[in-house]
């Protein structure tokens, strides 16, 4: 019997933004998947060539709304490189504050988006509920919950005061309690498992050989992340990258959710080493040469390209956003696996498509 | 400052490709520098245990081999260049014909010639 082809979106409930896959399916089995997408692309990195290169940290910011701030402290931290800029430690350590809210808020909703399309709305609303502290400490310490705006080049340009690291740590101890009362939900209900474990699963041979980055990547047991550069103050700070083996949606949720307490901890971390000093260096003169930058985002490894030539506007600004990096295991993770299922392995790679339609 | 990397030919990519996919690198994506009348200029980004390796390779035409058949999952961003840049791979596998991201009516490669502000619409 010949297979039939099922469009997959753009437009489609599960997902938030549209993202297209040809199916072909034959007896409600996928045999094969081609992702196509292409819908919002803004072209930002060619803003590089009409916007300089400081203005240029307001349009990485917009890249994405869920990683923003992770954007711009790569940029920032490519330019700093090409510079010979040494942000102050204090600065450093802020970044990794608010790169880590990032990571809970992001993972947060991705795991709301999970249960929802598992069909599971309650622990979708209480996810989400638990996400929206986080999203008040955002817009508490730096005035926007979504694009945080913090990041200069040769620093922050915001910074927290005794009483907000404090009020910090109360609230990321209310998130912890959150987190883990839904944990037993997430990680151990009937109904979770059995629409995730054995699907989408990956080999760690195939994981690297497709590419695949951050939790897609850890999830079929490759200790790979970028934090482990040591940028910003990761390097000073206690942690390892957390692992799961059996490369199934069920292993990303739980390197999702782990990663949540470990978040925690790098904040906690952050909070207690802070030092006293400058948010900020001066910077003067214009970037020259070419440089790759790279962050853990939430979703994986992200990728900046810099070339600059002295002037104002940069030769070249290239940007590869982790979900790129994870789109082609899709053609490998979907086939063979019932039409019904599609949703969940998609959402299991946390497609962010304002990343990828930079 | 410029980044460390190999430069090669246009006919020695794939076995240089080759070699790394050996040593045990990820592929992790190609950047297109520069791409005009007189050619172009492509990184190929690699990484292994958290250190990056580069390949830079220059082309004289429009026309670079792909390397799909050694990382199959380069075809997103060799799809990629060639909407964005007008190259074109030899060997890609899919190929979408420069329809990832334009439409039938938009056949100009907008990132193709000089950057910058006089750069013209």
């Amino acid at each position: 019997m010949a297979g039939t082809v099922i469009p997959f979106g753009p437009q489609h409930p599960v997902l938030p933004e549209p993202l297209h896959l040809n199916l072909k399916i034959e007896d409600e089995i996928v045999i094969s998947a081609t992702p196509a997408f292409g819908y919002v692309h803004r072209g930002l990195e060619k803003l590089a060539d009409i916007r300089d290169f400081r203005q240029m940290i307001q349009v990485v910011e917009r890249v994405c709304g869920i990683c923003s701030m992770i954007h711009a402290l790569t940029y920032c931290q490519g330019l700093e490189s090409l510079m010979g800029v040494e942000p102050p430690p204090r600065a450093r350590f802020l970044r990794v504050i608010w790169s880590e809210l990032h990571r809970l808020h992001s993972h947060l909703l991705w795991l709301g988006l999970f249960a929802d399309a598992m069909g599971f709305e309650s622990l979708f609303m209480q996810l989400w509920k638990v996400r929206e502290r986080i999203m008040d400490m955002n817009e508490a310490t730096a005035g926007n919950r979504v694009i945080l705006s913090v990041n200069v080049i040769g620093g922050v340009r915001r910074d927290l005061d005794p009483g907000q690291t404090g009020w910090i740590l109360s609230e990321l101890a209310e998130v912890e309690k959150g987190i883990k009362a839904m944990g037993r939900t997430i990680l151990h209900d009937y109904t979770v498992q059995k629409r995730t474990r054995g699907k989408g699963v990956l080999s760690r041979e195939q994981a690297l050989e497709l590419g695949c980055v951050g939790p897609m990547l850890r999830s079929c047991g490759v200790a790979q992340d970028m934090r482990l550069l040591g940028y910003a103050a990761y390097g000073e700070l206690d942690f390892a990258p957390v692992v799961e083996r059996d490369g199934d949606c069920y292993a990303r949720c739980r390197v999702r959710f782990a990663e949540l307490g470990q978040s925690i901890d790098l904040i906690r971390q952050s909070i207690g080493k802070l030092p006293a000093g400058d948010i900020s260096v001066p910077v003067k003169g214009r970037p020259e040469g070419e440089i790759v930058a790279r962050a853990e985002q939430p979703r994986g490894e992200c990728l900046y390209y810099i070339k600059a030539n002295g002037g104002k506007f940069l030769d070249r600004l290239r940007i590869r956003t982790p979900t790129f990096a994870n789109i082609p295991a899709l053609t490998v993770m979907l086939p063979g696996i019932e039409l019904a299922d599609v949703p969940v392995v998609l959402l299991s790679i946390d497609p962010c498509v304002s990343c990828t339609e930079r | 400052m410029t980044i460390t990397a190999d430069r090669i030919e246009s006919g020695e990519l794939c076995r240089a490709v080759a070699a790394l996919k050996e040593q045990g690198c990820r592929f992790v994506t190609i950047t297109c520098v520069r791409a005009d009348s007189a050619g172009a200029e492509l990184l190929y980004h690699f990484d292994r245990e958290l250190s990056l390796s580069h390949l830079r390779l220059t082309v004289s035409g429009d026309e670079v081999p792909s390397i799909c058949g050694i990382y199959a999952s380069a075809f997103l961003v060799e799809n990629e260049i060639q909407d964005q840049f007008g190259l074109r791979f030899i060997g890609l596998t899919p190929d979408y014909q420069r329809t990832l991201y334009l439409q039938g009516e938009d056949s100009a490669p907008p990132f193709r010639g000089p950057s910058g502000p006089d750069r013209g619409e």
